[in-house]
């Protein structure tokens, strides 16, 4: 008995794989797995629904039999200590192969039999087919990947430490699966056409005039790609200045409403996507009330400026500009009065110190602030469809190769390609622009000081920008709240609640309540995934920080590189790519909630390593060094040390994923379903049909949702501090 | 002989549960119509039978691409509604299923005919013909002529007032070319859309958006299906809609079974549910004013009246096709919309 215990965490994982095998049927349910229909339907002999075991035992799927071996080896071992050689070969022998097999199966035998050709050819038909894995599957896919962890660690990697090899192999192997495994898929497809893969038709498609004609220096259009790449610069530097401004306003002037600022300024985060499209046609449209108003007093003619590039950018600037100042306010605090007040004491004049020490010192915050204006504009969607007039841009050319009358799956995906082409040189861009040079100005060495005003001839211009910015938004959000409660905009202004009843309308009847209004359907999916996705996406993204801060380990840098990558590709291009890899087995999620939740946690999970990578780097590693060398392992000091000091990092991913979740519609438009529609493209087809008043209502009833939720985060997770350094300024 | 022997297994279960479980029925419902009427049908089925529906509205564009994703593993059961080119190219693909429904006898000849025109993969549920709309006070405003017919878009004081959907994203806009290549001849039907491209403001993405757009006074005219212009101005926006005098094409909005549907027998029950005058009489109460194929449907007063407007006789067959569609939209691509505005 006590032999057998020495391997607790193998014994776990290989009663999940016995269970995965002989209890939980193997395949995916097309009822759904929770709603345990299944159980009363025959389990465990229907074919549907059966275990492997049962399946093998009734003759069907053999090729499932070979996985016996891989889950029989490891029990022979389970007496042998861990540094015997056997013990780790043996489960590296079979977690690897047993694995390997899983996978080769899974691609290898799909709907129709062999799913390539020269399997055919080799073996001859099957006769037989699979669908998608389910449960089954997944817990033998998962108790093989850590039998190989634990063999790996057994031999001695990372200090034999079986946690952190396991939490490397497991964020390695979801990342491969969910992010390189569905953009490889789509860049196959690129060059695929009805008669198998063609280099031509690639290049007919990538160089198509549609994406990089010059027309428009000559009164024509220009091409997609050229368009999407000079919006996305324009917005990368509009909403780096903007945020700037605001975080200079707010550090280092005397202005007294900082707290307003900061609300407006998050006001368009949680603000659905094209919102600000709209409110922007009803207040700047052909027959907008501001158009209309000084046609009246200025007898000018009202024109549709506003469709086109314009509009975009304005709805952009405004969509995006909080984020930036997200980002630099931080960067603006973190610049420590040490180095200026030195400048100053050295006679430099506010103006001198600003441009040649603080402004320097922000150039890491800068470049990121406009990577993120940059990305966040690429990939925009809503904005550009509400607004885009004749002005084409990737995202939206994305999605209509897609859905169009036109249906070009390899168009889509050459233009994904594109666009990923774009955010990734940008991303390289800022990593080299950034450079290897020291921005540290936080040490350990007390940094009492106070930030030095900007000086006068900066503040005031930025004031005034300021407060302009300011009045346009609440004027923007002013116009929508308005919005939800008029008959017909702009046609009918009387006051009615009519949109918030079709919308959210509730019966009492004998049975309970009944969820009558058009809306409830999908805001409840839309919480129920969002709930799901944030916790997911906090713990798998302070995983992988803490994996990055704290440990060292062969291929860190391709790591770091793999979990960073899917914040440089566009929803939009994850949305296909889902589509084309998760449609066919073995992992066949399309259609179903998961598939939206996997999206949400992938998305967002770089947020989530970024924010932990930035507490984590303040917390000293003595703290895990004492906790080790007092004896405790490594999972118990993530979890009692420093775990509990991350409480802002888990804040900001559980916020941002949740927000991002009710959101986002890039990726979502793509995955939703009859089942799981999501409020942001119930909105969007609300938007289709001209009937603006409920989509306004309901975005207005999501940003409040929001507010709340984010409220009922904080006191979940407890209070936040940001202000450490008043902590150390006795000391300083 | 094993494998015989499991499936009558299974067939015995399938059957055994279905009777133990009656109220477990349902379809997967893929709907091209408007959302309120999608959602009408919906209910209304699930009232009328018991079936659970799940419902997804995207447009027939949409929709094709997503069944055609699908083919290998389909999700769907049924698709309803959206116009009818998609469902025969589909049909042309053999992503439908065929089926001859005991209501054929109750439906209009046009119904029929679109189903011939597919080996009975399809049927036609509602037609709708193409004309535009405009803004009365947008109009007046700009002191414009009234429009009556097609060639009068072309006059160049309606220069930036026009919209119209983009043929390669839309199939209104589809069915506006090839009705003006049909109604001009393909070299004068060309020749149509180049004068016109001078006059649109914008090519929009979506078919109804044009007169959507004229609705909320963003555009004058909107070249777009009838009965979408009547919505809007049965809406209360200031609409009026025009059957243009030379004649015109028109769409016949269809329904069909998805091949490898999963619940194909509440399939067929939908099917033949969808095409009964109480099933078709739904549409009034979401404002849908289409022409309905079931003879016994009731029309509204706001519909256009089908007997008034010129017909064209309209080649779905030929048009509905993947390769003319494909050489059509080229040529449009080329010639049209790459001329300067």
């Amino acid at each position: 008995m006590k032999e057998i215990s020495i391997h607790p965490v193998l014994v776990f994982w290989l009663a999940i794989g016995w269970i995965g095998f002989i209890v939980l049927p193997w395949y995916g349910i097309e009822d759904g797995f929770f709603g345990l229909e299944w159980l009363l339907d025959g389990y465990p002999f229907e074919l549907d629904y059966a275990p492997a075991a049962f399946l093998i035992a009734a003759g069907e799927k053999l090729w499932l039999a070979p996985l016996i071996v891989a889950l029989v080896a490891p029990l022979l071992v389970l007496n042998r200590r861990k540094t015997e050689a056997t013990y780790s070969r043996v489960l590296i022998a079979s977690g690897g192969l047993g694995f390997a097999w899983l996978i080769a199966q899974g691609f290898g035998i799909g709907i129709r039999g062999y799913s390539t050709d020269w399997l055919v050819f080799l073996l001859g038909e099957l006769g037989d087919r699979q669908f998608g894995m389910g449960y089954g599957g997944l817990l033998v896919a998962s108790s093989f990947l850590f039998m190989l962890t634990q063999g790996i660690a057994a031999r001695g990697a990372v200090n034999g430490d079986v946690f952190v090899v396991g939490t490397i192999g497991g964020i390695v192997a979801i990342v491969t699966i969910f992010v390189f495994f569905p953009i490889t898929k789509m860049l196959s497809s690129a060059f695929s056409s009805d008669s198998g893969y063609s280099v031509l038709e690639f290049a007919s498609k990538m160089f198509d005039d549609r994406l990089w004609g010059l027309a428009c220096l000559s009164g024509g259009r220009c091409g997609a790609a050229l368009n999407s790449l000079f919006l996305a610069i324009l917005i990368g530097t509009l909403t780096t200045l903007l945020g700037l401004t605001f975080a200079l306003v707010v550090t280092r002037t005397g202005f007294r409403h900082k707290r307003l600022l900061r609300a407006l300024t998050v006001l368009p985060i949680i603000t659905p996507p094209f919102v600000i499209g709209l409110a922007l046609i009803l207040l700047f449209g052909l027959s907008g009330s501001i158009t209309v108003f000084l046609a009246d007093v200025f007898g000018t003619q009202p024109t549709r400026w506003l469709y086109g590039l314009p509009g975009i950018a304005i709805a952009q600037t405004l969509a995006y500009t909080p984020i930036a100042f997200l980002v630099l306010i931080g960067v603006v605090e973190g610049v420590s009065p040490s180095m200026e007040e030195a400048a100053q004491t050295l006679r430099a004049s506010r103006w001198h110190t600003f441009r040649t020490v603080s402004l320097p010192l922000m150039r890491p915050g800068l470049a990121n602030a406009f990577l993120l204006g940059f990305i966040e504009s690429m990939a925009d969607f809503g904005n550009p469809l509400v607004l885009g007039g004749n002005f084409d841009v990737l995202s939206t050319e994305i999605f209509f190769a897609i859905v169009g009358a036109q249906y070009d799956q390899g168009r889509a995906a050459v233009l994904a390609m594109i666009l990923l082409f774009f955010t990734l040189s940008a991303f390289y861009a800022q990593r080299k622009f950034v450079g290897r040079k020291s921005y540290t100005t936080i040490s350990g060495k007390g940094d009492a000081g106070i930030h030095p005003l900007i000086p006068a001839g900066l503040a005031i211009p930025v004031l005034v920008i300021a407060a302009i910015w300011a009045l346009f938004t609440a004027v923007v959000y002013g116009m929508i709240v308005y919005g939800s409660f008029v008959e017909l905009w702009g046609v009918n202004n009387t006051v009615t609640f009519k949109h918030y009843v079709t919308a959210f309308s509730v019966r009492l009847e004998d049975s309970g309540i009944r969820w009558s209004g058009a809306a409830w359907d999908s805001f409840w999916t839309t919480i129920k995934i969002a709930i799901i996705a944030a916790p997911l996406t906090a713990i798998v993204g302070l995983i992988t920080a803490y994996l990055l801060t704290r440990q060292s380990f062969p291929g860190k840098n391709s790591f770091e590189f793999g979990t960073m990558l899917s914040f440089a590709i566009p929803g939009t291009v994850i949305g296909v790519s889902y589509i084309l890899a998760f449609n066919v087995p073995p992992i066949e999620i399309t259609g179903t909630g998961v598939i939206l939740v996997v999206s949400f946690v992938f998305r967002n999970m770089p947020v989530g390593v970024r924010a932990g990578i930035a507490s984590m780097s303040q917390i000293d590693r003595s703290l895990d060094e004492s906790s080790l060398t007092l004896g405790a392992n490594s999972w118990q000091t993530f979890r009692r040390v420093i775990l509990p000091l991350l409480r802002p990092a888990i804040l900001a991913a559980l916020v941002f994923s949740f927000v991002r979740a009710m959101t986002a519609i890039s990726a979502v438009i793509f995955l939703v379903s009859a089942e799981y529609d999501m409020a942001t493209s119930y909105i969007i087809g609300r938007v289709e049909n001209n009937d603006y008043g409920l989509a306004i209502a309901y975005s207005t009833t999501l940003i409040v949702v929001m507010l709340t939720a984010v409220g009922i985060f904080q006191l979940l997770v407890g209070q936040v501090r940001i202000g450490r350094r008043t902590e150390f300024a006795p000391a300083g | 002989m094993k494998r015989i022997v499991s499936l009558i297994g299974a067939l015995l279960f399938v059957t055994v549960s279905s009777i133990g479980a009656a109220s477990a029925d349902k379809l997967t419902y893929y709907c091209s119509a408007e959302e309120d009427w999608c959602q009408l049908m919906a209910r209304s089925f699930e009232d009328a039978t018991g079936i659970d529906v799940n419902m997804t509205r995207k447009s027939s564009g949409e929709t094709f691409a997503q069944i055609r994703a699908e083919s290998s593993n389909p999700k769907g059961d049924v698709w309803w509604g959206g116009t009818g080119d998609p469902h025969l190219q589909a049909a042309e693909e053999d992503l439908t299923e065929v089926y001859v429904s005991p209501m054929r006898d109750q439906l209009h000849p046009w119904a029929i005919s679109q189903a011939e025109s597919a080996d009975n993969k399809t049927i036609g549920i509602y037609s709708g013909a193409l004309g535009y709309g405009y803004n009365t006070d947008l109009l007046a405003a700009n002191n414009l002529p009234e429009p009556a017919c097609w060639k009068d878009l072309l006059k160049p004081e309606y220069k930036g007032h026009v919209q119209m959907a983009n043929p390669n994203s839309s199939g209104t806009a589809y069915t506006t070319l090839a009705s003006m290549v049909q109604l001009f001849g393909e070299d004068e039907g060309f020749e149509f859309m180049k004068a016109l491209h001078k006059n649109i403001n914008q090519y929009t993405k979506s078919g109804s958006a044009p007169i959507k757009a004229a609705g909320r006074g963003e555009s004058t005219i909107g070249i777009v299906f009838m009965h979408d212009a009547v919505k809007q101005a049965v809406n209360g926006f200031p609409i009026k809609v025009v059957a243009p005098c030379e004649g015109t094409g028109y769409e016949i909005g269809s329904m069909s079974i998805i091949k490898g549907a999963r619940n194909l027998e509440e399939a067929k029950k939908f099917y033949d549910w969808a095409l009964s005058a109480e099933a078709q009489n739904l549409a009034l109460q979401v404002n849908s004013f289409q022409i309905m194929s079931n003879v016994d449907a009731m029309s509204s007063d706001s519909a256009p009246d089908m007997s008034m407007i010129k017909l064209i006789d309209y080649d779905f067959l030929k048009y509905g096709s993947s390769a003319e569609r494909k050489r059509l939209l080229q040529k449009w691509d080329e010639e049209v919309s790459t001329l300067p505005q």
